[in-house]
């Protein structure tokens, strides 16, 4: 009956994955949804290659940014961070397969934004597509 | 502390409810639907709706009566600004002020702006005080902040109990140390609390500390009497009155508002303006540069003579009986956590908590198909959402025309939120 909060949003809120913060992260970065205040913090590990090795975020959510931040954190592994600067919102959008609001748009991309943030070192844009920045230029930030 | 001193004009504030119905058939909006379903309007603390007599002042305004004001010298700009004047002392009326303590701004947000920014300016300097309160809108908290980075002065902050009451022994502690001003809501935009304010001025005063009210809560909701009150600054949005929005008061007290500089440099606050040498306007006009919002304030003292055929008191026992209804119902949800303080005097009909297993937006979304419209965030007051450590909560705001039966639709749209996040 209920799209926007179909079964598989709301597993991902009640237990999201890739859920906790990671120590030993080569990136990192925390924002918050100027809308609600709600915040996410992402970590990224990277291989030898400079390749996504492991993901983890904390935050306090919404079921759409929880979720949403939760698939995507399932889908980046082997990711280069010029990749992950490059991936568009429908990605993320995809990953919900849900219709999205205008007023609710910023809860399904925090976790995006917060990932590209991560990968470039710096606030990325909302719609980022990898225009900003060069992403080797990165360095962890203070956690 | 006395028990007066929690509502002013408390002891005039029994009376019978008004006709809900006829109210409402006053409010076009209200008969809206949405999916099938009549619009349960419950978010007033954002801003309330608006009756005929406002949306029909407003279109004869519009039509048949605007101009300029203060400028031309043909009937029609008269006319103008005759209106914009009376609606400046039916303002003046409610509050007890002379005209000149009146000055039409945006917003309450601008009038507490207007208040850091002159006033404070003046007599603020390095290592002064302004005590505000946690539970303060951000409205009445940014201007403080950024006045006290530019001039060194230190904000602090009279804490609340766990009832969202403020903490009076901690107030009193606090005013030795000698703010120059004190700033406090009214009624609190989240928690409900109606603050003592009397004896909040009256403290403040005897330690030599101004205070700035924050009323945009309080203004359709108590009487507005700036000396009872003791107020020297007080805030107002038509807005949330029953008006429209753009316009705002601010009140101060005539003797600081003479002493104080212009905020918005321009046209209408001057007197004479040479290239080296410029006066000011006689009050209220010097803090009015600009062409103001006219339309706005005759639409605002429309909503002001409105309420009044309602009756302040009547109103007041209308919220006051469905403000315990709503507790009431919403006492019987599981896992919801009511904020602020219980049924009381000192408690308005706004009513913030938080649902366990379930966000605050995503209770918002589900009761809007429900057409059922409450505010879910930190409702600017994130100083506030820290103490409460919430990132954000659920709020219902209550009006003249809300009805037992919408209170009887949110619970139950609540369910649906539990029922949609297998809360049980």
């Amino acid at each position: 009956m209920d799209d926007l909060y179909r079964e598989q949003i709301l597993e991902h809120y009640k237990r999201p994955h890739n859920f906790g913060r990671l120590d030993d992260a080569d990136l990192d970065y925390e924002d918050n949804n100027p809308f609600c205040g709600d915040e996410q913090h992402v970590f990224i590990k990277l291989d030898g290659e400079g390749r996504v090795d492991e993901v983890g975020f904390e935050g306090k959510g919404c079921a759409i940014s929880t979720a949403a931040t939760s698939m995507l954190t399932d889908e980046l592994e082997g990711m280069s961070r010029e990749e992950l600067l490059q991936l568009p919102k429908e990605f993320v959008l995809d990953l919900l397969g849900i219709d999205i609001s205008a007023t609710r748009m910023k809860c399904a991309l925090l976790g995006l934004k917060i990932v590209k943030s991560a990968s470039l070192g710096s606030a990325a844009d909302w719609d980022d597509e990898g225009r900003q920045g060069d992403p080797s230029e990165a360095t962890r930030s203070g956690i | 502390m006395e028990a007066t001193a929690v509502t002013p004009g408390a002891e005039s504030l029994a009376s019978t409810p008004p006709n809900t119905d006829e109210i409402r058939s006053q409010f076009p909006i209200l008969a809206r639907q949405q999916d099938g379903r009549q619009l349960a309007y419950l978010d007033n603390g954002a801003t309330s709706q608006k009756p005929l007599a406002v949306i029909e002042t407003l279109d004869r305004y519009w039509r048949e009566q605007n101009a300029n004001v203060h400028r031309g010298v043909y009937r029609l700009s008269e006319e103008a600004t005759d209106l914009y004047e009376h609606a400046r002392r039916i303002v003046a009326s409610r509050m007890g002020a002379d005209r000149r303590e009146v000055v039409f701004v945006r917003n309450a947000t601008e009038a507490l702006n207007l208040v850091a920014y002159s006033w404070g300016r003046q007599n603020v300097s390095e290592g002064d005080r302004i005590l505000l309160t946690e539970m303060e809108h951000h409205s009445n908290i940014v201007p403080w902040y950024q006045l006290a980075a530019e001039k060194g002065a230190e904000l602090d902050w009279i804490p609340i109990d766990e009832d969202g009451r403020l903490d009076l022994e901690a107030y009193a502690s606090l005013l030795e140390r000698q703010p120059k001003l004190v700033g406090v809501a009214h009624v609190s935009n989240v928690l409900g609390t109606i603050n003592p304010i009397r004896t909040i001025t009256r403290m403040a005063h005897d330690a030599g500390a101004l205070v700035a009210v924050d009323g945009a809560q309080a203004g359709p909701k108590l009487p507005l009497d700036m000396a009872a009150i003791g107020a020297d600054f007080y805030a107002l949005t038509a807005h949330k009155m029953y008006g429209p929005t753009g316009i705002g008061v601010l009140y101060g007290r005539r003797e600081l508002l003479e002493d104080m500089p212009p905020f918005i440099g321009g046209g209408s606050m001057i007197r004479t303006v040479r290239r080296d040498e410029i006066t000011w306007a006689d009050l209220p006009a010097k803090f009015e540069g600009g062409t103001p919002p006219i339309g706005e304030a005759i639409g605002l003292a429309a909503a002001v003579e409105w309420l009044d055929t309602i009756g302040l008191d009547a109103a007041h026992a209308h919220e006051a009986q469905l403000t315990a209804y709503a507790l009431e119902r919403l006492a019987e949800v599981p896992g919801l956590r009511i904020f602020g303080p219980p049924l009381g005097d000192d408690r308005a009909g706004i009513i913030s908590f938080e649902l366990e297993g379930a966000h605050g937006h995503d209770v918002a979304e589900i009761l809007d198909r429900h057409a059922v419209c409450v505010r879910a965030g930190h409702h600017c007051a994130q100083v506030l959402m820290d103490r409460l450590g919430v990132a954000a909560t659920t709020r219902v705001s209550l009006a003249v025309y809300n009805t037992r039966e919408e209170i009887d639709r949110l619970v139950d749209a609540l369910n649906d939120v539990r029922r949609i996040f297998e809360l049980d």
